[in-house]
């Protein structure tokens, strides 16, 4: 048995894999200005395309793509009704999320029970021969590491580069990037996409890794805690990733509490944590940002751009 | 090829009366397309969801059953949505009523006399959803923290404490097995009407309806409601106390889903059982928002929908179809009608190019 430290953090960063893909999407999708509400039925629909594709042709490759392909495809859905036809974007993401519970019930039945290929634990050699950090952070499965290159990716992309510019010019000022021949509506559409494809991502890493196999509702809600943590990570990658490692650490605390048989905590104030948790991030930091007067917020979030003619 | 939205220069004339149904007809065959491909005759399929949902004096009955824990949520997320007030917790706060209004019935019965039971499971019950209304309420109206976030999280605590219950503490002890608490003394159940298994909810759902559509359109506190849903800067110039207008909606606006789970604990099950949380608390978005929030228009579609689900599970068992294809539908009909509402106020054009 290895250190209780050591289980703890290892567990820390699995239970936040998918919670931070679809963090991270989201955020972008935010950034230009679109609220998407419907991560949970994009993760829901990714989670059930990557584990009918690796079901269907008994192979890995086909399911990552597959997922992040129809996470994208299925938020397309509530990007064309936000930026074409320019309905309230709350009301279009919650039905987003409502169609996304349904359909995944409904095209998932016959997938429930069976098995598929998953991602395994793969160590990456030599890293994972490092004492402590090894088998912590590169003694993980192949879906976690492409995370920790997207994080200073992200972070790269939106603030160095001329595409993370037009992209946040979109979502706090859109009629000003449209005066300076930015593509207001393409670059919406295309980071709605990116953001299903990540939550697409997201919801692949819980049915072929986290916990391998199809179950209806498997989020369990991770998606709507995503969209909590963009909040609290007050639209920034590098906090989007510490908020998810946070919400990865209450999960990894839970097991730790039923895997030693601690019974200090009862199981169900331990299933509720996450969920308590998120709500009190949430207030803590809606509190601290007011206090300090900053808005995080892109100014233009949720509103439809309209051309003046 | 570009689609192009033009703000409508006058508004629509009688066409407007064509929207709602091209919308939903949009949704049938969506749905149409949806039955041919797991192998299913539409035409039948539909037939079946009708004859199963409203093709007899039973079945409508059935329909109103279903229909009633509908009502009441759409008026819980309706009422807050007049408000702008996202109120996705209808679902918890339902669940919470349920709790409350089978802990008096659990272990009061004995203790209040007969006649009083009913009504003051009735009593719990608002408030166990009142108080889960209340907490996102007070964060949003006192610290602005997201309601929409805050009352989501809290469906999943209550279902949480909900299993706790029924597997813990207030098991049956004779249950062998069966999740849930011990069948409540006769005088706690819900009275049902015509020998059908209509309940005292439905009336109560439909008082609730006419309450608050008179509330709304009536009375000064609905007026407030009103404006600030129409702007809060605005409601802010005419001196509405915003915040506490919020708490006050999210307090009704639980209480009326808590009202739900009781309905649901007290007329059909007459026990805590699994299964409470079933989903009325999400689809009650689906309806607040196809009748655009009006009380009236919320009773008519929760009957309609309350069809389509038992409809749906006739479906499942004479044709096989899996009854989740009723929730497909549902998001279907939703998103072609918020598509269709655009048609109010904008005409479209396809330009090639």
């Amino acid at each position: 048995m290895e250190p209780a430290a050591i289980f703890i953090a290892k567990i820390t960063i699995a239970s936040s894999m998918a919670v931070l893909y679809a963090t991270i999407g989201e955020m972008f999708t935010e950034r230009s200005g679109i609220l998407n509400l419907g991560v949970e039925g994009m993760m829901l629909m990714g989670a059930l395309a990557a584990f009918a594709a690796a079901h269907t042709f008994d192979a890995l490759w086909p399911a990552v793509p597959a997922a992040m392909l129809v996470g994208g495809l299925f938020a397309l859905l509530h990007g064309f009704f936000s930026i074409s036809l320019r309905v309230n974007q709350v009301v279009s993401g919650l039905a987003l999320t409502l169609l996304g519970i349904g359909l995944s019930n409904f095209l998932g039945r016959s997938l429930i029970g069976k098995a598929a290929q998953g991602f395994d634990r793969f160590g990456l050699f030599p890293l994972d021969r490092i004492p402590y950090i090894g088998p912590v952070f590169f003694e993980q499965n192949l879906l976690v590491y492409p995370a920790y290159l997207l994080v200073p990716l992200a972070y790269f992309f939106l603030y160095k580069t001329p595409w993370g510019l037009h992209l946040r010019a979109v979502g706090e000022n859109p009629a000003a990037a449209d005066t300076v021949g930015i593509p207001v509506l393409r670059i919406r559409y295309l980071y709605t996409f990116v953001g299903g494809a990540l939550a697409g991502l997201g919801g692949a890493y819980l049915s072929l890794a986290y916990t391998p196999g199809w179950k209806e509702q498997m989020t369990g809600g991770q998606g709507w805690i995503a969209i909590a943590l963009v909040i609290f990570a007050m639209w920034d990658p590098g906090r989007a990733a510490a908020g998810a490692l946070l919400f990865g650490f209450i999960n990894a605390f839970q097991f730790y509490c039923q895997a030693a048989g601690l019974t200090l905590i009862p199981g169900y104030v331990l299933r509720m944590l996450p969920y308590l948790f998120t709500i009190t991030v949430l207030v803590v930091i809606t509190r601290w940002e007011a206090a300090k007067k900053r808005i995080g917020a892109p100014a233009a979030l949720g509103l439809p751009f309209e051309r003046e003619e | 090829m570009r689609l192009i939205l033009r703000k409508r220069l006058r508004p629509l004339g009688w066409s407007r009366f064509l929207i709602p149904p091209v919308s939903i007809l949009a949704a049938i065959l969506l749905g149409a397309v949806l039955f041919a491909w797991v192998g299913a005759n539409p035409l039948r399929a539909y037939t079946e969801i009708f004859k199963g949902g409203f093709g007899s004096i039973y079945n409508f009955s059935e329909t109103l059953v279903r229909a009633t824990p509908l009502i009441l949520c759409g008026l819980s997320v309706g009422l807050a949505g007049k408000m702008l007030i996202w109120n996705i917790g209808a679902e918890g706060q339902l669940v919470m009523g349920g709790i409350a209004g089978a802990g008096v019935a659990l272990f009061f019965s004995s203790a209040i006399p007969s006649c009083l039971i009913v009504p003051a499971m009735m009593l719990a019950g608002f408030l166990g959803g009142a108080l889960w209304g209340l907490i996102p309420g007070m964060l949003r109206a006192r610290l602005d923290v997201n309601e929409i976030i805050t009352s989501l999280m809290l469906n999943y605590v209550a279902i949480f404490w909900l299993e706790h219950l029924y597997f813990g503490p207030w098991r049956d002890p004779e249950g062998r097995g069966f999740p849930g608490t011990a069948m409540f003394l006769e005088t706690a159940w819900f009275p049902r009407f015509f020998g059908t298994r209509i309940h005292l909810g439905l009336p109560v759902a439909l008082m609730a309806a006419i309450l608050i559509g008179c509330v709304l359109a009536y009375t000064y506190w609905g007026y407030q409601i009103r404006a600030v849903g129409a702007g809060a800067k605005a409601a802010q110039y005419a001196r509405i106390p915003i915040a506490r207008n919020i708490v006050w909606v999210m307090i009704l606006s639980g209480g009326l889903a808590g009202l739900a789970g009781i309905s649901e604990t007290a007329g059909i099950h007459y026990r805590l059982q699994q299964g409470l949380a079933a989903g009325n608390g999400y689809m009650g978005i689906i309806v607040a928002w196809l009748s655009r929030l009006r009380p009236g228009a919320i009773v008519i579609l929760s009957v309609l929908l309350g069809g389509l689900m038992v409809g749906g599970d006739q479906l499942q068992i004479i044709l096989r179809v899996p009854s989740a294809i009723g929730l497909v539908l549902q998001g279907a009909i939703l998103f072609c009608v918020i598509g269709g509402q655009v048609f109010n106020d904008y005409t479209l054009r396809i330009r090639k190019g």
